[in-house]
């Protein structure tokens, strides 16, 4: 077993502090530690976006990420995205379009869609499909997701 | 999986540099390569776990007396969207990977795992960059730089030694003349490690192509520059006719081998067909 450290962060809004093995991935200490099931594991090398979260504000692969790096850090994960039993007009979207076939991949898809009407509020579709490249969905139900991002934005389908 | 001893996350570079000059350090940044290869079993971890993001002055870039600086630690994200950045850069962050990988990948990483086809290497060998390495010499912080061309050794090794960390990445800001094209090729544009890429530069002025730098991935055992290619072209107005033997360089200069992403026949096809796209795009100075 590897060596531990202590964390300090702000996870979906709270402070969590927590012993950790220094060699543990982000994704590990949410789903195993914190019993966080939402955020997926699929490929585990960044290949399918399933793992998705924010941190501080930017979205990455918790797949890859050492948790020991979280130090400091502001996570959101799929669970910090509506407001207790609300969904997030995201989430309310992805439903309304029927963009949820399997399920397997929306934590993920969800938190990335966010993201990028985040960091663009006047998406394209264009804009969407390559910001949401990183996310694979085996059911490959990408229309309906594309439509219920492009409802978020006012974008034409 | 080796166990980790210890844990370090410095916030100096003479920190970080002090803890490499003792041996056995692993050193963290994105963790975008670096997890899936200690997964795969294809790396170990030293006894020292030395997360260097928290370090400071090693992340943007930055312009001045003529050089572009760029910080080890700058995401591929943050080359994508600054106005600093080359065209070239920006085109080849462009197809980095994915959103999220861009966002945790780092510039020196990218460089340091030393594969044939990373993506930020090409357009940063047509710019004619450097590196700085650092390293800690008794009692001091020492800085070395070198050419990238010079800079691999083969997939996955470098000229850097233990002790070194890669700081930054150099190079002189382009001209006003300069033109810069990349084409990297994959079965899909995401997440797509390249099967070839090729990248070509120079100052592009009155028809005639001068201080060319052509480089390759993916086709040889490190990432290369086209030796024959820029020695065909340099000086030339870009005929027809010189773009085709151009063309016909590109495929002398690389020595492609067949792998699970293609064949040797199939790259040694890609690399005329992009040696002539990206020629043509120099000369009709478009995207």
């Amino acid at each position: 077993m590897s060596v531990k450290i202590e964390l300090n962060f702000t996870l979906n809004g709270r402070p969590v502090n927590i012993e950790v093995p220094v060699d543990m991935t982000v994704l590990n200490l949410l789903r195993d530690s914190l019993d966080l099931k939402g955020t997926k594991y699929a490929c585990g090398e960044g290949e399918c976006g399933a793992c998705t979260i924010e941190v501080d504000g930017m979205t990455i692969n918790s797949c890859l990420m050492y948790a020991a790096d979280l130090n400091g850090r502001t996570v959101m994960t799929i669970e910090g995205l509506g407001a207790g039993n609300k969904m997030h007009p995201m989430q309310q979207s992805f439903v309304d379009h029927g963009a949820v076939q399997c399920g397997f991949c929306m934590p993920g898809m969800i938190i990335q869609a966010n993201y990028l009407v985040k960091q663009n509020p006047n998406l394209t579709r264009e804009e969407m499909k390559r910001g949401l490249e990183g996310n694979i969905c085996r059911c490959t139900g990408y229309t309906k997701v594309l439509d219920a991002v492009a409802a978020i934005v006012g974008a034409e389908g | 999986m080796s166990e980790i001893e210890k844990y370090i996350a410095p916030d100096t570079v003479s920190d970080a540099v002090k803890a490499l000059s003792s041996g056995g350090v692993t050193i963290l940044a994105g963790g975008t390569d670096l997890t899936p290869q200690i997964d795969a079993g294809r790396r170990r971890h030293a006894p020292t776990l030395m997360n260097i993001r928290r370090v400071n002055d090693l992340s943007g870039i930055t312009q001045q007396k003529g050089e572009t600086r760029i910080g080890c630690l700058t995401t591929v994200s943050e080359i994508k969207q600054s106005d600093l950045a080359p065209a070239i850069l920006r085109e080849a962050a462009d197809h980095f990977a994915s959103e999220q990988i861009r966002n945790a990948a780092t510039l020196g990483g990218n460089i340091c795992n030393a594969s044939p086809a990373g993506d930020m290497i090409n357009p940063l060998l047509v710019l004619g960059a450097s590196v700085e390495l650092a390293s800690w010499k008794e009692g001091a912080m020492e800085v070395r730089r070198e050419p990238l061309r010079r800079f691999f050794t083969g997939p996955g090794k470098t000229i850097k030694h233990d002790n070194e960390l890669l700081t930054a990445v150099v190079f002189d800001t382009p001209g006003a003349d300069f033109v810069g094209y990349f084409r990297k090729s994959g079965p899909r544009p995401a997440l797509e490690i390249s099967t070839v890429s090729v990248g070509i530069g120079g100052d592009y002025k009155d028809g005639v192509f001068h201080n060319v730098r052509v480089a390759f991935g993916s086709v040889g055992p490190t990432p290369l520059r086209g030796k024959a290619t820029e020695a065909l072209l340099e000086g030339q107005v870009l005929t027809a006719e010189v773009i085709d033997k151009a063309a016909r360089a590109a495929q002398d200069d690389s020595t492609p081998i067949d792998d699970i992403r293609a064949t040797s026949w199939y790259r040694t096809h890609l690399i005329a067909v992009f040696t002539e796209e990206l020629l043509n795009n120099v000369c009709q100075n478009r995207t």
